[in-house]
């Protein structure tokens, strides 16, 4: 359907340029998929970008695609390749590099970057974040929409037990204590607030990343061909989040769901919890008491994960469509929009000049909250990314999940899924 | 002449629903067989003949084998369970009570919203704390219950919705055999002076086999059908306790990219049922009693 109405359109231009032998050339037209994972009117703040950019930029035209969740968008950006009819750019997972270069599907930026201002752009994304971007010394995909972690609580409950509310637990040690006195048990044993509640469904490897490097670990090497998850800074980081709930018992057994997290905080019954920075907003807005957040706490050091989605360059497309993706991506990432975008739906801005803008600056001043994140930057670790990488963060989610459920002891469960991870990246050592 | 004109004109009629199930079913059911014995190509590695290999490997892979005893068990516990409760309400409505437009139209609902609606509704019900179910059970002194995040308790949260959503449409085909069912015989028992469990046990039972039969094999493939209840609630979650073979296929293929091994365990799939259809058919056609 596309290629038809496409070829017809080519067919169009080329008669009418024939025809009045005008110069002027047909804009080019690229597709831009967009996967919405978070709150808002996401695509309507997309559509005033582009309505910008197009009139900044007449030669290009850019046709927004909304295309569901992250998994649903690489599902449609692979099947859309595959039948040769690939989206020119689209916003996918960071840590999905892997298998896009595995499937062929994406090209580096460095062909695009020719300038010195081209070049400058590219530097100034901060490293943490390029670490999921660059393989073999090339640039797949820039930072586009990135998160982390951060630290909630609530102020009011902090006080009912006599802890200062201006203080969150600063260490892991800390948040045990703290927790401890913030579990309410009624008479019969129910309990109606839980100190502590870190999320467990799936892509619980984020935040298991976190624990592991504030145990100054590392899940994985950055070569994407190996995994650390039986490592014993990763035992122990496991062997803490679960001693929460079975040791401790400051944590609501079994697995926690994500979207339950923030509501068990507004409900009271959570009094800390850990959950994505993209939820700033939302319990901002939400929580019914006075709220305080911060940065991860610490346990050798301080630590955390980062998240989120990049923009790709498709492979199979006409090299001129990829010089106006690259133009497309390049504004797009650029200070005033990074800032903007970060303001409009709370992911972090992924470099540091669009922090100094002005606009940030009024935001900042306005939601000091908005500061947190950007102060957790230097303590951040790349997130998990190797090939097959949906099948490697399953495993290692799934031994995760196996603790937390006391199905399998930590060190089982881990060493377990580095047998399984080693079978699956087997094919990809050299 | 006139002769050719007999052979084209059949072909040319057949010609649409030929080329639609070739297009979409024979091919790529052939393909998947074919695909199976090959190494999922990956950008610059090609396809690779590998004979058996996927489904040697099927047998170590724990989450095949978790998957293949949670459908066993889904299917044992939903499908006599949906076809009880069925044939129950099948019974009540047909009966002259009062309300019974109503009743009929409650028990029918949870077959008309969509499955990815009533997933969301109940992921509600199940939420711990201050959930429907726990709300309700709270009532009565239960401590609150992490049903969905618990292995022990998340296969069979998932049964009792797939029982309550699959139950009302089967209702409809008990309903529509009931009324089939002449009035005579049941006057004719009530001048016998037969108790109504023994009518039922002895007459009704017996006449609404071919139907149980139908329900049955429907019911059967829903089980290993139907996974939009997965994906909302559990994703198969916690350590694949509700991992449904459809399911592991689905995540193999379209979030791992392994199409080879999908096409495997696709194979295997459509060998149970088709064993299950088998069997169903064979054994238990031959009990059936039709008019």
């Amino acid at each position: 359907m596309n290629s038809w109405t496409g070829w017809i359109k080519g067919a169009l231009a080329g008669v009418a340029m024939l025809g009045a032998g005008a110069a002027q050339a047909a804009p080019v037209e690229i597709n831009f998929y967009y996967p919405v994972a978070i709150g808002g009117p996401v695509t309507k703040i997309v559509e005033d970008l582009i309505a910008r950019f197009e009139a900044d930029h007449p030669d290009i035209k850019v046709k927004p695609v909304y295309s569901g969740t992250y998994p649903e968008t690489i599902s449609k950006a692979l099947t859309a390749y595959r039948a040769g009819q690939p989206p020119e750019v689209a916003v996918m997972l960071s840590t999905d590099m892997y298998t896009l270069i595995d499937e062929d599907a994406i090209v580096p930026f460095d062909d695009f970057v020719r300038t010195d201002e081209d070049k400058a752009w590219l530097e100034g994304f901060f490293p943490v974040f390029m670490v999921n971007s660059e393989h073999d010394g090339k640039t797949w995909g820039v930072p586009f929409q990135r998160g982390t972690t951060l630290f909630f609580w609530n102020k009011d409950a902090f006080k009912e037990v006599g802890l200062d509310p201006e203080k969150g637990p600063q260490n892991w040690d800390e948040v045990v204590e703290f927790a401890t006195k913030l579990t309410k048990r009624e008479a019969d044993g129910n309990v109606s607030r839980w100190g502590m509640q870190v999320p467990s469904s799936l892509t619980s490897y984020w935040l298991l990343q976190g624990y592991v490097a504030q145990n100054d670990g590392k899940i994985a090497d950055e070569t994407g061909t190996q995994t650390r998850f039986d490592s014993p800074e990763v035992v122990e980081a496991l062997q803490y989040w679960v001693d929460l709930a079975h040791k401790h018992k400051v944590m609501k057994p079994g697995v926690i769901e994500w979207a339950t997290n923030p509501k068990d905080f507004f409900e009271g019954r959570a009094a800390m919890i850990t959950t994505t920075s993209g939820n700033l907003t939302n319990i901002k807005t939400n929580a019914p008491f006075p709220f305080g957040v911060q940065i991860l706490p610490e346990h050798k050091k301080r630590g955390a994960p980062t998240s989120g989605g990049n923009a790709y360059i498709f492979n199979g497309v006409a090299p001129e469509k990829q010089e106006a993706a690259f133009q497309f991506v390049k504004w797009l990432s650029s200070p005033e929009q990074a800032a903007e975008w970060s303001i409009k739906t709370g992911y972090i801005a992924a470099r540091e000049d669009a922090w100094a803008t002005d606009a940030m600056k009024a935001y900042v001043a306005e939601f000091p909250g908005a500061l947190v994140p950007h102060e957790q930057i230097p303590y951040m670790v790349p997130e998990l990314s190797t090939h097959e990488n949906q099948r490697i963060s399953r495993v290692i989610d799934d031994a995760i999940e196996a603790s937390l459920t006391a199905k399998k002891e930590p060190a089982q469960a881990l060493s377990d899924a580095q047998t399984e991870a080693d079978r699956i990246l087997e094919d990809y050592r050299d | 002449m006139k002769k050719t004109n007999n052979m084209v004109v059949p072909w040319l009629l057949l010609l649409p629903a030929t080329v639609l199930l070739a297009a979409f079913t024979h091919i790529p059911a052939v393909m998947t067989f074919i695909n199976s014995f090959y190494r999922t190509p990956r950008g610059n590695r090609p396809a690779r003949f590998v004979g058996m290999d996927h489904y040697s490997s099927m047998l170590s892979d724990p989450v095949f084998m978790a998957a293949l005893k949670n459908n066993a068990i889904y299917a044992l516990g939903t499908v006599p369970a949906a076809i009880a409760l069925s044939m129950l309400m099948a019974v009540i409505v047909n009966s002259a009570i009062r309300g019974r437009a109503l009743m009929r139209m409650s028990f029918f609902l949870p077959t008309v919203l969509p499955m990815i609606a009533v997933a969301n509704i109940w992921l509600f019900f199940y939420t711990p704390g201050y959930g429907l179910i726990d709300q309700f059970l709270g009532l009565f002194g239960f401590h609150e219950r992490n049903w969905l995040g618990d292995p022990d308790t998340v296969l069979g949260s998932l049964m009792v919705l797939a029982i309550w959503k699959e139950a009302g449409f089967f209702m409809i085909f008990y309903l529509a055999a009931l009324q089939q069912i002449s009035p005579t015989l049941s006057e004719a028992a009530a001048l016998e002076g037969t108790s109504r469990w023994y009518f039922f046990r002895r007459v009704t039972f017996p006449l609404l086999m071919p139907t149980t039969l139908f329900v049955m094999i429907n019911a059967i493939i829903n089980s290993f059908r139907l996974i939009d209840h997965v994906i909302v609630m559990t994703r198969g979650g916690p350590d694949n306790a509700s991992t449904l073979l459809l399911y592991y296929v689905y995540n193999v293929a379209f979030r791992f990219w392994d199409t080879a091994y999908a096409s495997a365990l696709t194979v295997v799939l459509l060998a149970v049922l088709a064993l299950l259809a088998f069997v169903q058919f064979g054994v238990l056609d031959r009990k059936v009693h039709y008019k």
